[in-house]
């Protein structure tokens, strides 16, 4: 970069007198210097007052107890009460089946259809991605609502398996602690498939179509072609999705307050929905709140760190 | 074989199709429907249409819900844009090494849960509600601040920064613009599709943000078009039509800015995952 600063001064100078060109030139490298900072030091404060800051309070409430504001320190006790609690190992367990099967099955969707989308023969392609992009454009808490009304008991999709016989009664689907579950994550592939699809399709762009060609002349199969180009080369992305995916599914809240509210009895209830109940719904426990929210802290590092671990080691 | 696959290709996702498309239609009809005929499953357009229009305008708060959410998503958008893209442009094109050790720090902040956050941010808000009502709890200034930086659009400008022509900086200090100078009068205009694709992102994220404001927002006349559709879907006693109406109304801004910028979307999606 001074280097550079030089060249151009030299060219300059025959213009400038040599006083003016040293004055220039000093406060020039002293304010290139610091302009980046400039640049970038609101960005710095606003993170660090509305994010880091606001995790050291939670750290330090986590060790306080007390009803709203009258706060007191009590030690441990918070996360000692976190393993008898079963409100929190309900929000944890159904956060967790969340997690397990929502992610994989979101990311093998996601990657099939980029894969079946990004063929060049493929006629209606637009209308395809458009389609299966659509459900993006839709807010969490719309969605939401309509989901639940489309699983109710007097919803259209009782009704549609009514008419064509698969059921002989209608069935109340977020009344029962299986299906509620399996209409929330059923709701969430839906919303976020075609997002993560658009991340695969713009990264299959970038892969070299010889390198499918060759394999094609050595006899490989599409699933052969999948399996051992596609995936591996879309790795880097794949783990970028996960990883949102599972910081996103960690903190689902929004379509579990609008679809089941955490029911049938918290056969649906997700650690944020817990947090803000302790917080807002029930008699404020901030402390106790706070507690329950580094465990999602926890869980996100841990998760973070092998997922990377798992894509580093295959490199 | 080959044919069969083709059918098995195309099978497959028609079926995804139709699976992302028919919530859309079923809102759609729904809003021409009376509630019972919702109810019913019926799939076909009614003429109820303008009758669920007027109850809903006349039974519920929509349009003080929607100047709120436009208000929040519009300034916050600005903001998101004008914030990260200084910072995105400051980290790529002013590098040091102090710099990349800051930036891996802000990427850390992405790793923050929301909800572990939120009651230490709720007690802040409070603490200054009273010297500056107009960021403190229940404002709309609360809603904006904590979501108008964040390091993901950071991060997105820094990769599209990459493909910047570094060049035209060298050439605009040449031609005497300022840094700052530099950064408006070259980088703005040259990176125009990168601030249409965030502007998508953040203005979507911004119009559907539940948890922040249903924490910091109290009084019903504040309230953000999500916050008011969470409440009509709780009701007892649904009426279909006029709840499908608030949601549709609710998404058509989100999908406009969708659809007029989609190109502008997936070109800066592609940048973003090319560095």
């Amino acid at each position: 970069m001074s280097q550079l600063g030089t060249k151009k001064a030299e060219v300059d100078l025959p213009v400038r007198t040599k006083y003016e060109e040293s004055r220039r030139q000093k406060t020039g490298v002293f304010f290139k210097k610091k302009v980046g900072w400039l640049f970038i030091i609101i960005s710095i404060l606003a993170i660090t007052i509305f994010n880091f800051y606001p995790m050291v309070q939670a750290f330090l409430l986590s060790f306080q107890s007390g009803m709203g504001a009258n706060l007191e320190y009590v030690g441990l006790d918070n996360w000692r009460r976190l393993f008898g609690d079963p409100t929190f190992i309900a929000a944890l367990t159904n956060t967790t089946i969340y997690l397990l099967i929502q992610v994989p099955l979101m990311i093998i969707l996601a990657l099939f259809f980029s894969v079946l989308l990004n063929d060049p023969k493929l006629k209606f392609k637009s209308f395809f991605r458009i389609a299966i992009f659509l459900p993006c454009v839709t807010s969490l808490v719309a969605y939401s609502v309509v989901f639940k009304y489309l699983f109710g008991i007097d919803g259209i999709i009782n009704q549609f398996l009514l008419n064509f016989g698969f059921i002989s009664e209608t069935v109340n689907f977020l009344a029962d602690p299986f299906w509620a579950k399996v209409v929330i994550i059923l709701a969430i592939t839906w919303r976020w498939t075609g997002y993560n699809m658009i991340f695969y399709l713009a990264a299959l762009q970038n892969v070299d179509k010889s390198i499918y060609e060759a394999a094609r002349i050595d006899g490989a199969s599409s699933l052969q072609q999948f399996f051992q180009i596609t995936v591996p080369m879309l790795k880097p992305i794949i783990l970028f999705t996960s990883i949102t995916s599972t910081i996103g599914t960690l903190q689902i809240f929004d379509e579990i307050v609008n679809i089941t509210n955490g029911g049938p009895g918290n056969a649906t209830i997700s650690i944020s929905q817990y947090i803000y109940n302790l917080s807002f719904e029930y008699t404020p426990d901030f402390g106790y709140a706070s507690t329950v929210s580094y465990v999602i802290v926890i869980l996100v590092v841990i998760l973070s760190i092998i997922q990377f671990r798992v894509a580093g080691e295959k490199k | 074989m080959n044919r069969l696959k083709r059918i098995f290709i195309y099978t497959f996702l028609s079926v995804a199709a139709i699976v992302s498309i028919f919530p859309f239609l079923w809102m759609l009809t729904s809003i021409t429907n009376k509630s019972v005929d919702v109810t019913q499953g019926r799939l076909l357009p009614g003429t109820h249409l303008i009758e669920n229009f007027k109850t809903l305008f006349a039974t519920v708060d929509i349009v003080p819900a929607l100047i709120n959410s436009s208000i929040i998503a519009i300034i916050t958008t600005i903001l998101t844009l004008l914030l990260a893209s200084l910072a995105g442009y400051g980290f790529e094109i002013h590098r040091s090494k102090g710099k990349d050790i800051v930036f891996t720090i802000l990427l850390l902040s992405m790793m923050i849960p929301f909800a572990a956050i939120m009651v230490p941010l709720y007690r802040m808000f409070g603490s200054i509600s009273e010297t500056a009502p107009l960021i403190g709890i229940d404002s709309l200034g609360a809603v904006i601040l904590p979501t108008a930086t964040t390091a993901f659009f950071i991060f997105f400008f820094r990769q599209n920064t990459k493909m910047f022509p570094k060049d035209l900086v060298e050439a605009g200090r040449i031609d005497g613009l300022s840094e700052i100078g530099v950064f408006f009068r070259i980088y703005m205009p040259t990176m125009k599709t990168t601030y249409a694709a965030a502007a998508i992102i953040a203005f979507m994220n911004s119009w559907n943000n539940y948890l922040w404001p249903l924490v910091i927002l109290q009084s019903p006349e504040k309230r953000t078009i999500p916050l008011l559709i969470s409440n009509l879907g709780s009701s007892y006693s649904p009426d279909y039509g006029v709840i499908m109406s608030a949601i549709v109304i609710a998404t058509l801004p989100t999908a406009l800015v969708f659809f007029l910028m989609q190109k502008h979307f997936v070109a800066g999606m592609m940048g973003s995952v090319k560095g």
